[in-house]
């Protein structure tokens, strides 16, 4: 059962994480994104249709990357270059994600494909207990762990991790020291909206193999949440994802067991830690620090730097 | 500069999550017109349709259109359009009067929510006659729609109880209302009409349309050993996730058999088109009356559709034998004696549940594993 209840809140979790990853990148740049719910639509919607007609499940994947980079970039020139309003941008790249999937999606509404199938590897798969869950899973399943530790050394154990967490706390200084900050904020934006992108695809290629019309169901604002949750931190992003899937994944199977406990209230839960998160990051903040990107929101501009 | 951004992008907020508007008129050629002379010259109609989804979304909103399709072919019906993906609230009220100001004047409302907005615009317009789907409120102009699926349900339970070989049948259910409630129980009693043995467990998901969610709450009855799954929400999520693990499938809304060949049983499904019909005969006859239509498989606006290879021909033959006693009227599906889930006796034998108790259902019958979320 615990190897079941696992397997599945992985599964559920997986597309959180490529989302709040993508998001935290952003972030760390000091780019917040509200539109990364479109952005997992239009990887969705691009992904499938793209498998659809190659036939190929890696194309999918590959296509949705780009085409929601390629999403993002509107983004990313309103905020770095045009210094435009972040969160307005952001929202009206939610609406159009929601509009452009809706119109063009239409024809592939009702197909089918086969879908990412399970990869087992050898030997780990036998330990008990965790193993068939966690190495009895989806090739994007495995990236998306492997992505986790390689932004987490990135940001700490790389000068251009270094220069990409400057960017977002002080972008005057790291002006000053020569990096190129619209450079560095519009790369951070592309992938990270290329990794939203991903979020979106594994719902179409692999969770649910198929097109519908707004299919990630708000699973865009949740990543948008956990990025807070997380603390702006890989690792920690990992735990939030999991622990938003398997409250889901937990609470269907308890009633399918047929215990009586509310439904609604183990469904409270992941928010009740998000405040609880919060609170406690206030409270450290009273103490002088805070891993929230200083300048997080804020566009630069040279000529107005302090 | 900046702000100049911020109007532009203020103004595609505007334009880009509007509803989209189509419009189809279907003009008659003169050469029709002499058929209908034998009827008396009544009023031309010119109907309008509004819709919680996409016509593209292969459930609830696509059975709707395909009515208004057929709707369109009759010879005084000068022209029907339709209004997709219309919010519920405010927006469908300014949706609904725009159209009513255009002189359209057989408005069909095909949305739970789009009741107080339908009643209230329809007192501006008295002489548009207005038609509102699964609601309760009627006005002197305002007449409510809606068809008795549970039926179909009942000859889909039939069949799950039928193919059964764990005697666990999964229903993945949406939210715990009335017409949710209502088709699982009738789901039940078919079930335990054929196999006593069988038991339905149920699965919340507190949504209408989250593949994701939909899907894992398959994968949670399936778990439990169920290797029949059925739903209400409108997408293939959960008979995609039986078909994977070898189980079957029943459907809702529409045929799906294409999308998931290796499991499709069959599924309770919409017919509209006959009711539209009507209707729009009615109006333009003078004769209509404002009134609750509650139609079942005797009208065919409900149905089974066709059951797929996998089910045997003998099994094929005890529905369809009970399916037509159904269509003769013959309705004894919520007749006593009814036990609910906790041994409580519902409906007293010989005694039937009015369309009202129907309506307001409030309990799990015996044989449902789970409960109603408080």
């Amino acid at each position: 059962m615990i190897e079941i209840l696992l397997f599945a809140t992985i599964k559920a979790g997986t597309p959180l994480l490529f989302a709040t990853l993508g998001a935290i990148l952003m972030e760390r740049s000091g780019v917040i994104n509200l539109g990364v719910e479109g952005l997992m639509l239009v990887g969705a919607l691009t992904g499938f249709a793209a498998a659809h007609t190659t036939d190929s499940l890696f194309m999918g994947v590959i296509t949705a990357f780009f085409a929601a980079m390629a999403a993002g970039a509107i983004h990313g020139f309103i905020c770095v270059y045009l210094r435009g309003n972040q969160i307005v941008s952001g929202l009206s790249l939610t609406m159009f994600g929601i509009g452009i999937t809706s119109l063009f999606g239409r024809s592939f509404v009702g197909l089918t494909i086969s879908g990412f199938s399970k990869v087992e590897i050898p030997v780990l798969s036998k330990i008990p207990y965790i193993g068939q869950a966690l190495f009895n899973q989806d090739v994007l399943v495995y990236f998306s762990i492997l992505l986790v530790v390689a932004i987490h050394i990135f940001f700490y154990r790389t000068k251009t991790g270094l220069y990409l967490r400057s960017v977002g706390e002080n972008p005057g200084a790291a002006d000053t020291s020569g990096i190129n900050v619209g450079l560095y904020r519009m790369s951070a934006v592309l992938v990270g909206s290329g990794l939203a992108g991903l979020g979106g695809a594994y719902l179409s290629l692999a969770y649910t193999p198929f097109w519908v019309e707004n299919m990630t169901a708000g699973r865009g604002w949740i990543a948008v949440a956990l990025v807070i949750f997380a603390q702006w931190n890989s690792t920690r992003a990992m735990a939030g994802a999991y622990l938003f899937g398997g409250i889901n994944a937990v609470q269907l199977r308890m009633q399918a067991m047929g215990t009586s406990l509310s439904p609604h209230l183990l469904m409270m839960l992941p928010y009740l830690f998000t405040i609880a998160v919060l609170v406690i990051a206030t409270l450290r903040l009273e103490k002088g620090s805070t891993p929230e990107p200083e300048a997080l929101g804020t566009p630069y501009d040279r000529e107005d730097r302090k | 500069m900046k702000k100049l951004l911020l109007l532009a992008v203020l103004a595609s907020f505007l334009i880009l999550p509007g509803c989209s508007k189509k419009k189809e008129e279907e003009t008659k050629a003169p050469e029709a017109a002499p058929a209908a002379t034998a009827a008396p010259a009544g009023k031309e109609i010119r109907a309008a349709f509004v819709y919680v989804g996409p016509v593209g979304d292969g459930g609830w909103t696509f059975a709707h259109d395909l009515g208004r399709q057929m709707m369109a072919k009759l010879p005084y019906v000068k022209d029907v359009t339709f209004i997709e993906s219309v919010p519920e609230g405010a927006e469908s009220t300014r949706i609904i009067t725009s159209l009513a100001q255009k002189g359209y004047n057989l408005i069909f409302t095909t949305s739970f929510g789009y009741m107080d907005p339908t009643i209230e615009v329809a007192s501006k317009f008295p002489d548009v006659v207005f038609m509102h789907c699964s609601g309760y409120k009627t006005a002197e102009n305002v007449g409510t729609y809606f068809g008795r699926i549970y039926q179909p349900r009942y000859l889909s339970g039939m069949v799950a109880g039928k193919m059964t070989k764990t005697n666990v049948i999964g229903y993945v259910a949406a939210f715990p209302i009335p017409e949710v409630i209502r088709g699982i129980n009738a789901f039940t009693l078919g079930v335990r009409s054929v196999n006593p043995k069988a038991v339905v467990k149920v699965v919340w998901t507190q949504t209408w349309f989250d593949p994701g969610k939909e899907r894992d709450a398959a994968e949670s009855l399936l778990d439990v050993k169920a290797d029949v799954i059925t739903m209400h929400q409108d997408t293939p999520a959960p008979l995609q996730a039986a078909e994977k693990r070898g189980a079957f499938a029943i459907g809702y809304n529409s045929d799906m058999s294409s999308q998931i060949p290796g499991a499709w049983l069959t599924a309770p499904v919409w017919n509209w088109g006959t009711l539209y019909e009507e209707i729009a005969k009615e109006v333009h006859e003078g004769t209509w009356k404002s009134g609750k239509i509650w139609y079942g498989l005797e009208h065919n606006l409900v149905d089974l559709a066709p059951m797929s290879k996998l089910v045997p021909a003998d099994v094929q033959e005890l529905v369809n034998a009970k399916k037509a006693e159904l269509a003769s009227g013959k309705d004894e599906i919520f007749t006593g004696p009814i036990k609910d889930n906790t041994g409580k006796v519902v409906v007293e034998a010989g005694k039937s549940l009015t369309d009202d108790e129907k309506l307001s259902m409030n309990f799990l019958v015996e044989g449902v594993q789970g409960t109603i979320p408080k």
